[in-house]
């Protein structure tokens, strides 16, 4: 099983550094399939892993070699396959073939073909690290590699301004989070004295709750950065400048979803903390509301996509809180299928509209494009919730979980926000596909993308539809690691009442949005009275987070720089430039003693010797009579 | 008058401060070679008074090899001097500025 692990492992590190061979050269076709075979390699090698793991087989530990080992530090290059990280291992291979696959066709025209290749293929290895390591520091390292990768491809079109700033945003943004999960690190290895999971997690049990609680935070904040939860969300709308299957593979597949892998990961540290737990939960169920709500009235197509997400994630972390790790595990899973699917049906959009993303100047495009429409329905169905497609199964676990678990708040938020995300992934839906040709203005002249792409996506199209049935199978594979429960709500009556209430009201929720968007003719200017409303710009400039981001740090911080600057440039270059001038002046003015001039030469030589002589006759006084200098010096009080 | 130790090291002083001029102020290489000389007996004359003083006859030894070897420089010295003065006819100190920085 070793065997697998390692192909699993390295053969996106092969495919990242082969393609990077071409960066410099011409688009090359093979560049891609040979990139997409070795990520597909990798995926069947997880795939037996899986099976392996679900025949009840023993989790697989390997430790490839030492990394550090000083003192009572020891940490190895170790990887463990476990219900958990092969679950992830999954999620990620599967999603980045079929993107791979599809990029092939995405990125058709680009200059950086082979370059795409490389990062993406660097993504998957970074990712796999990520999840597939036993130990803190090399998650660390998958952490800080999916980072980095994410800045690459973010800012892959680094002619564009705007996507460089976006690269650098979600960058910076995510090393500020970062800081916070290297001092829970530090706590851990602090505390625990390693940063072997299957040697902190037992040790954890044994630490007062004060420590476990700022560890765990810590930790979380972390997660934060990485899977964009308030208040450092604003990075992964940008990020949506990066090319679509980036979107698609990084930007809610699997990237952002890390920070719950980590939560999920750390369940036993988490279950000794519930109050930490609640936070997690509260700001979990905050953020898919608030998140929702900006997708409510945005118009640009992929940020609708990308809101959604975070709400996604949202809804993960008020299941992971709650001590639901499965539960969240499991919704991660959906989610990476049926939002993969949605963001290359957007890909499809954007590539038949020439880059247009304004859903409003779309319209009707489901005749042309009848392949794509019927992909985004379903994707958007399964985000809505609606059974039984996949979002219906994950989603409605979560919110059963939260009602079982009597926090009626965190449901009544989760429930209404299923009902925005059905209005609103429908919303999209119906302004892209239904309604008036109102592209026909603009001139643009759609089509539907390369078959092979459409082929490419059906494996999700698939899963996003039954996924649902690897609910039980998940959680008999679980519940061993996860110390998994099934929520048993006290009466079936209430059950159906919940379950069937919430279908209703997501179901009058995508009514409203088809009634409301799908006979839309006209492309709005910002005229309409609802566009004036204050709610309505409100949540359009994203409750001016990104413009009170600007304002009152990004500027004072600009501007302390530039004072900092200039103490830099007059204390420390002054000083350092000083010292050269010093010697270099010295230099330029005793270089007239270098007359040549033997008799001139004489002369400083009997000027040396006196001046030498005279210091030791000096010195040889001071020496000698120094007990009495010392009496006269002692008199004037010195 | 006696004459003392103290004559004899004020001697060598003067001496001594002539030579140091002689050093600095001519720019004839043989006076200055002549200028050396003075210097060096300067140190002569102390070191003899000194270990006449003493009653040790070190320092006399100590001159004597000054003598000796004051002699072979200026051997050496004065072989160098009558090259140069063949090749660039003329002995002046500044004129020598081949080294020149």
């Amino acid at each position: 099983m070793e065997k697998y692990l390692y192909i699993a492992l390295f053969a996106p590190l092969v495919s990242s550094m082969f393609s990077a061979l071409f960066t410099n050269g011409p688009k090359k076709q093979f560049v891609g399939i040979i990139a997409s075979l070795l990520i597909f390699t990798a995926f069947v090698s997880s795939s037996i892993l899986l099976t392996h793991i679900l025949d009840g087989g023993e989790s697989v530990h390997v430790e490839m070699m030492t990394w550090m080992h000083t003192g009572n530090l020891y940490i190895p290059f170790g990887f463990v396959v476990d219900q958990i990280s092969v679950t992830m291992m999954m999620v990620v291979t599967l999603v980045s073939t079929i993107v791979h696959i599809y990029s092939i066709g995405y990125m058709d025209h680009d200059k950086g073909f082979n370059r795409f290749f490389a990062w993406l293929s660097a993504f998957v290895f970074s990712m796999m690290i990520l999840v597939m390591s036993d130990n803190f520091a090399g998650l660390f390292i998958g952490w800080e590699g999916v980072g980095l990768c994410s800045w690459g491809l973010i800012g892959f079109w680094f002619h564009k301004n705007i996507a460089t700033w976006a690269a650098n945003e979600a960058f910076i943004m995510n090393r500020i989070a970062d800081l916070g999960m290297l001092i829970g690190i530090f706590l851990v290895y602090w505390n625990t004295g390693s940063l072997q999971y299957d040697i902190v997690f037992p040790a954890m049990a044994h630490l007062d709750t004060a420590t476990l609680s700022w560890i765990g935070i810590f930790l979380f904040v972390g997660a934060m950065g990485k899977s964009a939860q308030f208040p450092l969300h604003t990075w992964l709308a940008d990020a949506m400048e990066g090319p679509t299957p980036v979107s698609a593979l990084i930007h809610a597949a699997t990237m952002v979803t890390a920070g719950v892998y980590l939560v999920v990961r750390s369940n036993e540290l988490y279950s000794l903390i519930p109050n930490v737990g609640l936070f997690i939960a509260s700001l979990g169920a905050f953020v898919a509301l608030f998140a929702a709500s900006m997708a409510l009235v945005n118009r640009d197509m992929k940020r609708v996509i990308a809101y959604s997400t975070l709400s996604q994630l949202g809804y993960m972390f008020a299941a992971a809180g709650l001590g639901a790790y499965w539960v969240a595990l499991f919704h991660l899973m959906a989610h990476a299928f049926f939002k993969a699917l949605l963001f290359l049906g957007a890909g499809n959009v954007m590539h038949a509209m020439h880059d247009e993303l304004d859903p409003f100047k779309m319209g009707g495009l489901k005749k042309v494009m009848k392949g794509t429409w019927i992909m985004m329905t379903i994707a958007s169905l399964a985000l809505a919730g609606i059974f039984p497609f996949a979002g219906f199964f994950s989603k409605d676990t979560i919110l059963e979980a939260a009602f079982a678990e009597h926090h009626m708040v965190i449901y009544g938020v989760l429930v209404f926000t299923a009902g925005l995300t059905a209005f609103y992934s429908f919303r999209l839906v119906a302004l892209i596909f239904h309604g008036e040709e109102r592209y026909k203005i603009f001139g643009i002249h759609p089509h539907e993308a390369y078959k092979f792409m459409l082929i490419a996506m059906s494996p999700l199209l698939i899963l996003a539809m039954i996924a649902g049935v690897f609910q039980v199978p998940f959680f008999d594979m679980v519940e061993e690691i996860l110390g998994a429960k099934e929520y048993h709500i006290l009466s079936h009556t209430t059950v159906w009442i919940m379950l069937i209430g919430t279908q209703i009201f997501v179901g009058l929720a995508i009514l409203f949005a088809y009634k409301k968007y799908a006979s839309w003719s006209t492309v709005p200017d910002g005229s309409s009275p609802m566009e004036n409303s204050f709610i309505y710009k409100l949540l359009y400039n994203q409750y001016y987070i990104p413009f009170a981001y600007e304002e009152y740090i990004v500027k004072p911080y600009n501007e302390l720089s530039a004072a900092m600057w200039e103490i830099d440039k007059k204390v420390v270059d002054a000083s350092v430039d000083g010292i050269a001038k010093a010697f270099y002046v010295t230099g330029e003015k005793t270089r007239d003693m270098q007359s040549g001039n033997l008799s001139t030469m004489l002369k400083w030589m009997v000027a040396g010797t006196v001046g030498l002589l005279s210091l030791a006759v000096v010195f040889g006084l001071v020496a000698r009579y120094s007990d009495e200098i010392l009496a006269i010096l002692s008199g004037l009080g010195v | 008058m006696e004459i003392g130790l103290n004559h004899y090291l004020i001697l060598s002083t003067i001496l001594f401060a002539i030579g140091l001029v002689g050093i600095m102020r001519r720019k004839n290489l043989l006076l200055l070679f002549f200028a050396t000389e003075i210097l060096l007996n300067a140190v002569n004359i102390g070191f003899a008074a000194i270990s006449h003083y003493y009653g040790d006859l070190t320092g006399q030894m100590f001159a004597f090899f000054v003598i000796a070897i004051a002699a072979s420089e200026l051997a050496v010295g004065l072989g160098l001097l009558i090259v140069w003065y063949k090749r660039h006819g003329t002995i002046d100190l500044d004129t020598m500025t081949s080294m020149r920085g």
